[in-house]
């Protein structure tokens, strides 16, 4: 009988196995939490996510105390150079082979909307914080997806409206010619237009165009009141400092840039950018807490976080307090305890993430200040007032989302 | 459409057109002479603006000299530099290539053009870094009446049409400029009188790449400094060359002038064409003209 010990041993313990549950809810998969960063790090989003989006991940993680459930939390980031197929297949390879249970960052709408689909196919989690098309919660909406920071819906409401009512009713669009600033143009002429304001033109220009002078030509002789600049990053950052050497604002017309950041207003200087409004989801000085966590992000980036970078720092932190409270990183269970959680950090108060994927919060009208005003290198923006959630973000009853509607 | 849009679109053209006359300009010299089709023009223009850069910015940081070339300076360095690259490419490269079939400097150019940008690619972000050099005098706009100009960008169309006159009026009309024309014309023939062609060559060579490395210094400050800044380019140029005629030189400072006029009127009357008119109007040329409008049929 005892011949065959080791043939018994190996069958009672492969009974036993199969008789412990498939779907163990105190077990990671693959033994740890490991969470991907894919931005673009090279090119025209880089300053507003790209390297220091790994940094505020990094800062999460290590806030969280570097371990979740007894294992440790890993890392991983990579350049997606804003090229979907580049975003996709890396994406592909960190779920398959590098075992990444959430991926976050992913700006850049197309190289976003690519990543968000794989991702779904594979049931993984994509928190994305970067990206603007609000595809992403709407007609693309997935059930792992999730978007966090801001949104093409969110912008215009904030700066659109403020624009319009203070007398820019006629506008005519640069757009960067991809899907998000297609996204953004058609959200901003919407809500222009709900407003009693015309879209007097467009002007598509290619992603990365370093010379924006016959595009602004053209928005000068269409006599609009307001050019909006339906880009982002470098694009914004050449499309206005162009304008000012084309004196286009000192000839009357006004600049709307749609999607801007601190560190476009730091780029340009407040010579040019004073007086400049636009949409943002976080301002580092805003509160002692944002100012606490920004002053130590800035001693690991030398330059203040952009509210992507904050939103990833949310993200990831919120991220992992699913994870330790469902006792699991299995995509299923971690989405629905986020659905159910209210979020609250420095970056976000009385957030919640909608069915559709939306993370539901309030946005901040800012301005950039005038010289005289700034009181330090960063000191950039005073807010104007606040658009709570429920006018920035699109209800769940107007959602076009088929998980909802 | 106004008089005012099309003259402020027109000068905008005639800003681009300035860098197309200036690169096919050393494209149909170096085809006139050497006969080869000089694919790495394009990654001259972006070497000159990345010296340019690098001189300005990076020469403490990188190599630990503490000198600053500014613009001025780049004007004259920065061609010597990329010139003296030009003479290496050809002495060492191109040189074996002469008795073969066109086809293989065409792709001998395009690799080291592949190489250069992939190289910069590494170290710089390819949406375009901005060269922060722009000389102080030159800063601050220029009212035409039509429209606000740059005066930077006025100081380049203005010395850029100067150059092409003065490289134009040295082939034509000076004496080191005929012994040129006749190396294209006969090398053997002229090799027999005396004249060293190969270092006449070599030369040309170097100076064609000198040119595209002072347009690209010329750039920076207008169109920021990117590893694909010449790819994009490049392919203009060709189309310019080709319109103007392989071999002739004032027809290519005519053509890029006039194709840069033509890009920025179709950008008023018909804005989705801008892009592609030259080529159009290419294809008519080889249909009609093969040889291209001031070319001479070899």
């Amino acid at each position: 009988m005892f011949k065959y010990w080791k043939q018994g041993l190996a069958g009672a313990v492969a009974v036993a196995s199969l008789a412990m549950p498939l779907t163990a809810t105190a077990e990671l998969t693959d033994g740890k939490v490991k969470i991907g960063v894919l931005s673009d790090m090279s090119g025209v989003y880089k300053a507003l996510e790209g390297p220091g989006a790994v940094i505020a991940a990094e800062m999460a993680i290590e806030d969280f105390g570097g371990s979740v459930l007894g294992k440790k939390i890993e890392i991983i980031s990579a350049d997606h150079q804003n090229k979907p197929d580049i975003g996709a297949s890396t994406a592909r390879e960190w779920i398959d082979a590098e075992e990444v249970d959430m991926i976050t960052a992913l700006d850049n709408s197309s190289v976003a909307l690519s990543v968000q689909g794989l991702a779904n196919d594979k049931k993984t989690i994509t928190m994305n914080t970067g990206a603007g098309t609000t595809a992403l919660t709407e007609e693309q909406c997935t059930p792992y997806g999730i978007h966090y920071v801001y949104d093409t819906h969110a912008l215009p409401v904030g700066t659109a409206t403020a624009m319009v009512k203070n007398g820019g009713e006629s506008w005519f669009f640069i757009t960067a010619d991809y899907a998000f600033g297609h996204s953004l143009r058609d959200n901003t002429g919407a809500v222009v237009e709900s407003l009693g304001g015309e879209v007097v033109g467009n002007v598509n220009a290619p992603l990365s165009t370093n010379d924006f002078s016959s595009y602004l030509l053209q928005a000068q002789a269409s006599g609009a009141d307001v050019i909006g600049l339906a880009n982002a990053g470098q694009d914004t950052v050449n499309a206005i400092k162009q304008a000012n050497q084309f004196q286009i604002v000192q000839s009357g017309q006004k600049l709307a840039g749609m999607l801007a950041f601190i560190t476009d207003v730091h780029s340009m200087g407040l010579d040019i950018s004073q007086g400049l409004q636009f949409t943002t989801a976080f301002v580092w000085n805003q509160n002692d807490e944002t100012l606490a966590w920004s002053e130590r992000f800035y001693e690991r980036h030398n330059a203040m976080p952009t509210m992507v970078h904050a939103g990833v720092y949310s993200a990831v932190s919120n991220y992992l307090a699913a994870v330790k409270e469902t006792g699991t990183d299995d995509s299923d269970t971690v989405r629905a305890k986020l659905g159910e959680m209210t979020l609250n950090d420095m970056f976000v108060k009385d957030g919640k993430i909608a069915p559709n994927g939306s993370m539901l919060h309030d946005m901040y009208l800012v301005e950039v200040k005038k010289p005289e005003e700034s009181q330090s290198e960063w000191d950039l923006l005073r807010v104007v007032s606040k658009i709570p959630a429920d006018q920035a973000y699109i209800s769940m009853a107007d959602t076009k989302c088929s998980l909802v509607n | 459409m106004s008089m005012q849009v099309i003259l402020a679109q027109a000068l905008l053209g005639l800003n681009v057109g300035v860098f197309y006359a200036m690169l096919s300009l050393g494209l149909a010299v170096i085809f006139g002479l050497l006969n080869i089709i000089n694919f790495a023009h394009g990654a001259m223009y972006m070497l000159g603006a990345f010296i340019a850069l690098i001189g300005y910015s990076f020469l403490e940081q990188w190599f630990g000299i503490n000198v600053q070339i500014g613009f001025w300076a780049s004007l004259i360095v920065v061609p010597i530099v990329v010139g003296l690259l030009g003479v290496l490419i050809e002495r060492f490269m191109l040189k074996r290539l002469y008795d073969l079939d066109h086809i293989y400097g065409l792709l001998l150019t395009f690799g080291i053009t592949l190489i250069l940008q992939g190289l910069f690619a590494n170290y710089f972000n390819v949406s375009g870094t901005p060269y922060p050099g722009q000389p102080e005098s030159l800063n601050g706009v220029v009212n035409l009446g039509f429209m606000y100009f740059p005066t930077y960008r006025l100081f380049a169309i203005v010395f850029s049409l100067v150059v092409c006159f003065a490289t134009w009026w040295a082939i034509e009309h000076t004496k080191l400029g005929s012994r040129l024309r006749a190396g294209v014309e006969n090398p053997d023939l002229t090799q027999a009188f005396g004249l060293n062609v190969p270092l006449m060559v070599t030369l040309t060579f170097a100076f064609g790449a000198g040119l595209a490395g002072l347009a690209g210094v010329l750039a920076a400050p207008i169109y920021s400094v990117s590893p694909l800044m010449g790819a994009d380019l490049i392919i203009v140029v060709f189309a310019v060359v080709v319109i103007g005629g392989m071999g002739s030189i004032g027809g290519a400072i005519l053509s890029g002038l006039a194709l840069g006029l033509v890009e920025g009127l179709t950008k008023v009357i018909y804005p989705p064409a801008a892009s592609t008119v030259i080529f159009f109007l290419m294809v008519l040329v080889l249909l009609f003209r093969p040889a291209g409008l001031f070319g001479k049929e070899k």
